[in-house]
C-alpha cells in the first residue's frame, strides 16, 4: 500500500544507492525581479553530496561533471517540495507565499496608499491581499498538521524589478500573478493523488481556490489593460480540440517555477513532483 | 438522451452507468467509503464540523456519476449560456457599447465549450433542451431580454452558477487526467466571466454570503449561491478559519477567499428555473 506521505529526501542523507538513477534535478530560483529571467535548472550529480559509503559501487559516469555548487555551506540543506500530494501541497504554498508577499508590499506602497478610500481600485488590491493572505495561512496550517517536519519554510523574495509606487508596474505583476496562478492550479489538479488520504478534499481545495484567482485575474486584467475584453482575452487562453480559445492555461509546475522564480531568492528543489 | 432523462438518472442514486466497467464501479465504490473515513478526521486535527461533512457528502455523490454523465450535465449548462447569449446580442438595442465586446467575447467562449464537449462526447451527446429564460418553468417572470440589468443579473446567476458547477464534477473526473484538466480548463474561465459581469453590475468580482441578495440579486436565485456547502462556508478542509483573520477582511475576506461547489442535483434545479420540460 502506498503511503500518503513520502518523507522528503534532502541532500546529504544516507543511502544514495537508490536515487543514483535519478539525477536530481537541482532547481535553483534566484532573484532579479524579472519572471523567467533568472531560472536555472541543471542536473545536480549527487556526486557533490557527503557519502561516505557511495565509493564502494561507483560506476563510470559518462555525463560531464556539473560545476559544483556554489554555496559555501555544502552542509545546508536545500528543501525540497516533497513527493505526491505533499509536494503539490507545498508547491501550492509556494506560489500562496508569492502573492501573499507581493501584495503585502503592494499595499505598502504610494500607489495603494495614494488610491481614495471608496474606490473600487483600492478595495480590488485589498481584498485580493486579504485572499492571497488567507491562501497562505490555510496551506501553512493544512501542510503542518499533516507533515509538520516537510513544510516548506517561509520563502523570502526579490521585487526588485516591481515599482510599489507607479501603478501600471504593480498592476502589471498583480495580473501576472494571478494569470499564473489560474495555470498552475489548473496543471496541478490532475497531479493530486486522489486515492491517497485526503487526495479528493484536496483536488476540491485546488478548485475552490483556482476559481477566485480567476476572479482575481479577470479584475487585475481590467485595471491594468483596459480594453472591454481583457478579463478572458485570447493571449491567456488556448484551444482544444481546434474549437478556439476559451479555456485557460494548464501549466506544469516546472514551467510554472520558471516563470515564478525570478522573485523567489530562497532556493528550493522540486525534484519528485508528480508528473502526470 | 434528453435532459429530461439526464435527470432522472443522475437523480436515481441506485443505477450505475451500464458503460461503466466493474473496475470503475469498484473504484467508485472504494472511493465513497474513503471520503466517508476522511470527514472524521480533517487534516488530523479539528473535530468534525457540519460543513466538513456537507463537504464530503458533496464531493462523494459527485464520484456516482460517470464521467459520459459529468460531460452531457456540463453541455446542457453551457447550451443554456450558449443560447442565453446569444439571444441576448441578437436583441435589438438591448447590449451596446463596451458591453457588447464583453458579451460577445463571452457568448464565443460558451460557442467554443459547446462545441468542444459535442466532440468529446460524440453519439453520447444529450440534445439541446427547450429554453425560457423569462423563467417561467420557475415560477420566474423575468424581462430577460427587454431590460439589460435583468440581462446581466441572469449572467451573473449563470456564470456563478458554472465556477460551482464545474468545481462540484472536479471529483467525479478525477481518474481521468485529460477530461479533468479540460474541466478545470473550462471553470476557470468561467470564473474569469462571472467576475467580469459582477463589477459590471456594481458588484466585487468574488462571491460573499451565501444568499442572492447578498450579490444584488433577488431571493428567487438564492440556490444559486446556498446549497449543501454554501459560499458563506467559512471551514476548510476541516478548520473554521472565520476567526483567524481579523486583521485580513474577517470571515468576508474568508468567504470570497473559497468559491465552493454545487452537487449535481443542486445545479440541475437551478436550471430546471429556465428548461420547459413538456418534452417527455
Amino acid at each position: 500500500m502506498k503511503k500518503p506521505l513520502v518523507k522528503v529526501d534532502v541532500v546529504g542523507t544516507s543511502n544514495q544507492k537508490s536515487k543514483r538513477k535519478s539525477r536530481r534535478k537541482f532547481i535553483k530560483l534566484s532573484g532579479l525581479g524579472i519572471a523567467g529571467s533568472s531560472f536555472l535548472i541543471y542536473g545536480c550529480s549527487e556526486d557533490d553530496d557527503f557519502d561516505p559509503g557511495r565509493e564502494i559501487d561507483r560506476s563510470p559516469d559518462p555525463e560531464p561533471e556539473p560545476e559544483p555548487d556554489p554555496d559555501p555551506d555544502p552542509v545546508e540543506e536545500v528543501f525540497d517540495l516533497g513527493a505526491g500530494n505533499l509536494g503539490i501541497l507545498n508547491y501550492a504554498y509556494a506560489l500562496e507565499q508569492l502573492e501573499a508577499e507581493f501584495y503585502t508590499r503592494a499595499v505598502a506602497g504610494a500607489y495603494y496608499t495614494g488610491l481614495a478610500d471608496d474606490s473600487e481600485e483600492k478595495q480590488i488590491i485589498e481584498d485580493t491581499w486579504y485572499h492571497e493572505v488567507i491562501h497562505r495561512e490555510f496551506f501553512k496550517t493544512a501542510i503542518s498538521a499533516v507533515a509538520p517536519d516537510d513544510i516548506l519554510p517561509d520563502l523570502e523574495f526579490d521585487f526588485e524589478g516591481v515599482n510599489f509606487d507607479d501603478r501600471q508596474s504593480v498592476l502589471d505583476t498583480a495580473l501576472l500573478l494571478e494569470d499564473t496562478g489560474v495555470s498552475a492550479y489548473n496543471g496541478a489538479g490532475k497531479l493530486i493523488d486522489v486515492d491517497a488520504d485526503m487526495g479528493g478534499t484536496y483536488l476540491l481545495l485546488a478548485g475552490k481556490i483556482v476559481s477566485v484567482e480567476a476572479r482575481h485575474a479577470s479584475a487585475f486584467a481590467d485595471l491594468a489593460l483596459g480594453t472591454p475584453t481583457a478579463f478572458a482575452r485570447d493571449e491567456v487562453l488556448v484551444s482544444i480540440s481546434d474549437v478556439g480559445p476559451a479555456f485557460d492555461k494548464a501549466t506544469p509546475p516546472a514551467d510554472v517555477l520558471a516563470a515564478a522564480g525570478g522573485f523567489i531568492t530562497t532556493e528550493f528543489t522540486a525534484d519528485q513532483l508528480p508528473t502526470d | 438522451m434528453s435532459f429530461i432523462k439526464l435527470l432522472d438518472k443522475i437523480s436515481d442514486k441506485s443505477s450505475l452507468d451500464a458503460s461503466a466497467s466493474r473496475r470503475d464501479v469498484f473504484k467508485q465504490f472504494k472511493s465513497f467509503g474513503k471520503g466517508a473515513a476522511m470527514a472524521s478526521i480533517p487534516f488530523g486535527l479539528a473535530g468534525i464540523s457540519k460543513s466538513t461533512k456537507a463537504a464530503n457528502a458533496a464531493f462523494t455523490t459527485a464520484m456516482q456519476a460517470s464521467p459520459t454523465d459529468v460531460l452531457n450535465f456540463a453541455l446542457t449548462l453551457e447550451y443554456l449560456e450558449q443560447e442565453f447569449y446569444q439571444i441576448g446580442l441578437d436583441t435589438d438595442g438591448l447590449i451596446t457599447g463596451d458591453a457588447r465586446d464583453v458579451f460577445g467575447l463571452i457568448s464565443k467562449h460558451e460557442d467554443d465549450h459547446v462545441a468542444f464537449l459535442l466532440a468529446a462526447l460524440g453519439d453520447d451527446a444529450v440534445a439541446k433542451p427547450t429554453f425560457d429564460f423569462t423563467g417561467a418553468p420557475g415560477g420566474l417572470s423575468l424581462d430577460t431580454f427587454e431590460n439589460i440589468d435583468t440581462f446581466m443579473a441572469v449572467s451573473q446567476g449563470l456564470e456563478d452558477t458554472g465556477v460551482r458547477a464545474y468545481k462540484g464534477q472536479a471529483g467525479a473526473l478525477a481518474n481521468d487526467n485529460a477530461l479533468l484538466e479540460y474541466a478545470l480548463q473550462i471553470h476557470s474561465v468561467e470564473a474569469r466571466h462571472a467576475s467580469k459581469v459582477r463589477r459590471m453590475r456594481g458588484q466585487k468580482g468574488w462571491v460573499t454570503a451565501g444568499d442572492a441578495s447578498s450579490q444584488g440579486l433577488p431571493a428567487a436565485f438564492d440556490p444559486i449561491y446556498g446549497g449543501e456547502t454554501p459560499e458563506s462556508n467559512t471551514v476548510q478542509g476541516g478548520v473554521e478559519l472565520a476567526g483567524l483573520f481579523g486583521d485580513f477582511g474577517g470571515p468576508q475576506a474568508v468567504q470570497e477567499a473559497f468559491d465552493e461547489p454545487l452537487t449535481m442535483d443542486e445545479v440541475l434545479a437551478i436550471g430546471g428555473f429556465f428548461i420547459v420540460t413538456n418534452e417527455e
